[in-house]
């Protein structure tokens, strides 16, 4: 039980380290805000050609793409572009390596729940909207949408909250976000606390997504 | 074409692709052992979590609950990590294949028990009344009645669940772990070339790019069943 105090909950690790740690935190908050946006724009953009388009070859790449990327695990992604990508003499910076792999890697993922969304909604929706008047993307952009976004919000925060998570792998790159900084720290102070502090960190900031999102999705079957 | 040739040299060259074809080869072993050892602890956990949860006792709903938050809240290589570099500090060593497999099956579990569960709660009330009337015992109630129904409609949910747990096996590399990322890593800096990330890379595809399509093919045929 003392080891377990000494080792995992050291209260003076934490007071030392805690600073620090924060500024990680807040490093893996303002990278998630980053990257969720971007896959989430790129994910309903392929969403919305794959759904609209009558061609069937370009269905077929997208479904390609999207697969291609579920596949993969976003780690040997990263790593691919990160440590692959300069022997072309390209030089690329963490960041862009990183904010790069997560595009291609969450876009699909949004692509799906997007496109499920997208089906989701009436062919009628976008019939009567078109018939109103109204273009076909003005039907898409204030019927269609809005209507598939709500339809698979649950899905969404649990996508977004899977990204925040995901922001761990930025530390391989040496990416200072919280998981990063915590290993740092343990190296300066042989002591694990601050793992085990960042553990904590991650569960306070994660923990009521989780929650709210259990709700979410279980007001969502009601209402259906 | 100079660049093409360069391109070629740099990530499709065949001299290095055969001098450490064999090291990604043997890291594919690990990494499909590995995924289906995960797969079959998170899953047999996951259910029996789920099944403890149906005899609503408060002191093991409880634990239950706060283990798929906690599991569901942490990224999973904060808890390898934890595992593996935390724990010897408290006597509790482990090498990095058990630590990535106890910290991945857990996680694994959280999800499979709330999917089950959300799964049972979906049964309307009247199926469980039924059989018990009938004379069947709890047990055999939701052995025969209520597990068929609720695993069936979590097979998606369980399906995407399967494939971004098992996608995470390449997270061992981070503890060394002799996988397919960490093999090309390492081949890939001793021959000062990226072609065995190219390798690893394809290696990846070849083991779960049948996962993601047959993951595709079940939730379609499960969707033309109902």
């Amino acid at each position: 039980m003392d080891a377990i105090l000494q080792n995992f909950f050291n209260l003076a690790v934490y007071r030392d380290v805690f600073g620090f740690l924060l500024r990680g935190l807040w490093t893996t908050v303002w990278l998630s805000l980053l990257v969720i946006p971007i896959g989430a724009a790129s994910g309903l953009v392929i969403a919305v050609a794959a759904t609209q388009t009558r061609r069937r070859w370009v269905r077929f790449l997208l479904a390609a793409y999207v697969d291609f990327f579920r596949a993969f695990p976003p780690l040997v992604l990263l790593i691919f572009i990160y440590y692959g990508v300069p022997f072309l003499g390209i030089d690329l910076p963490k960041l862009m390596a990183v904010a790069i792999g997560f595009m291609l890697n969450n876009s699909s993922y949004y692509a799906e729940v997007f496109r499920a969304g997208i089906e989701s909604v009436p062919g009628g929706q976008a019939e009567a909207a078109r018939s109103t008047g109204l273009t076909r993307m003005q039907a898409l952009r204030h019927v269609v949408i809005p209507q598939a976004t709500r339809n698979v919000l649950p899905d969404l925060v649990g996508n977004s909250i899977e990204v925040v998570k995901l922001t761990t792998i930025a530390s391989v790159v040496a990416i200072p976000e919280l998981l990063r900084v915590a290993r740092d720290a343990q190296s300066l102070v042989y002591n694990p606390s601050p793992i085990v502090l960042a553990a904590l960190m991650y569960l306070a900031l994660l923990w009521p997504l989780v929650r709210w999102l259990s709700r979410l999705e279980h007001r969502h079957v009601q209402a259906r | 074409m100079e660049w093409f040739d360069r391109l070629v040299f740099t990530f499709f060259n065949a001299g290095v692709a055969a001098r450490y074809l064999p090291d990604i080869v043997k890291g594919m072993g690990v990494t499909v052992a590995l995924g289906l050892c995960v797969v079959a602890a998170g899953l047999v956990l996951g259910l029996l979590l789920a099944v403890l949860r149906t005899l609503h006792r408060p002191w093991l709903t409880l634990p239950i609950v706060a283990f798929a938050d906690i599991l569901r809240a942490l990224p999973p290589l904060v808890v390898i990590i934890v595992l593996f570099f935390a724990f010897p500090y408290i006597e509790l060593s482990m090498s990095s294949f058990t630590a990535t497999w106890i910290a991945l099956s857990l996680v694994l579990a959280a999800y499979a028990e709330e999917s089950i569960w959300a799964g049972l709660l979906a049964l309307p009330r009247g199926q469980s009344e039924a059989a018990r009337s009938t004379g069947m015992s709890w047990w055999r109630t939701l052995r025969f009645v209520l597990l068929p129904q609720a695993l069936r409609i979590a097979v998606p949910a369980l399906t995407n669940r399967v494939i971004s747990i098992t996608k995470n096996t390449a997270l061992g590399s981070v503890v060394a772990l002799n996988e397919v990322l960490n093999n090309a890593q390492s081949a890939s800096s001793n021959a000062g070339n990226p072609t065995p990330l190219t390798l690893g890379a394809v290696a990846y595809l070849i083991i779960f790019l049948p996962v993601v399509l047959g993951a595709r093919w079940l939730e379609t045929r499960w969707r033309w069943k109902r």
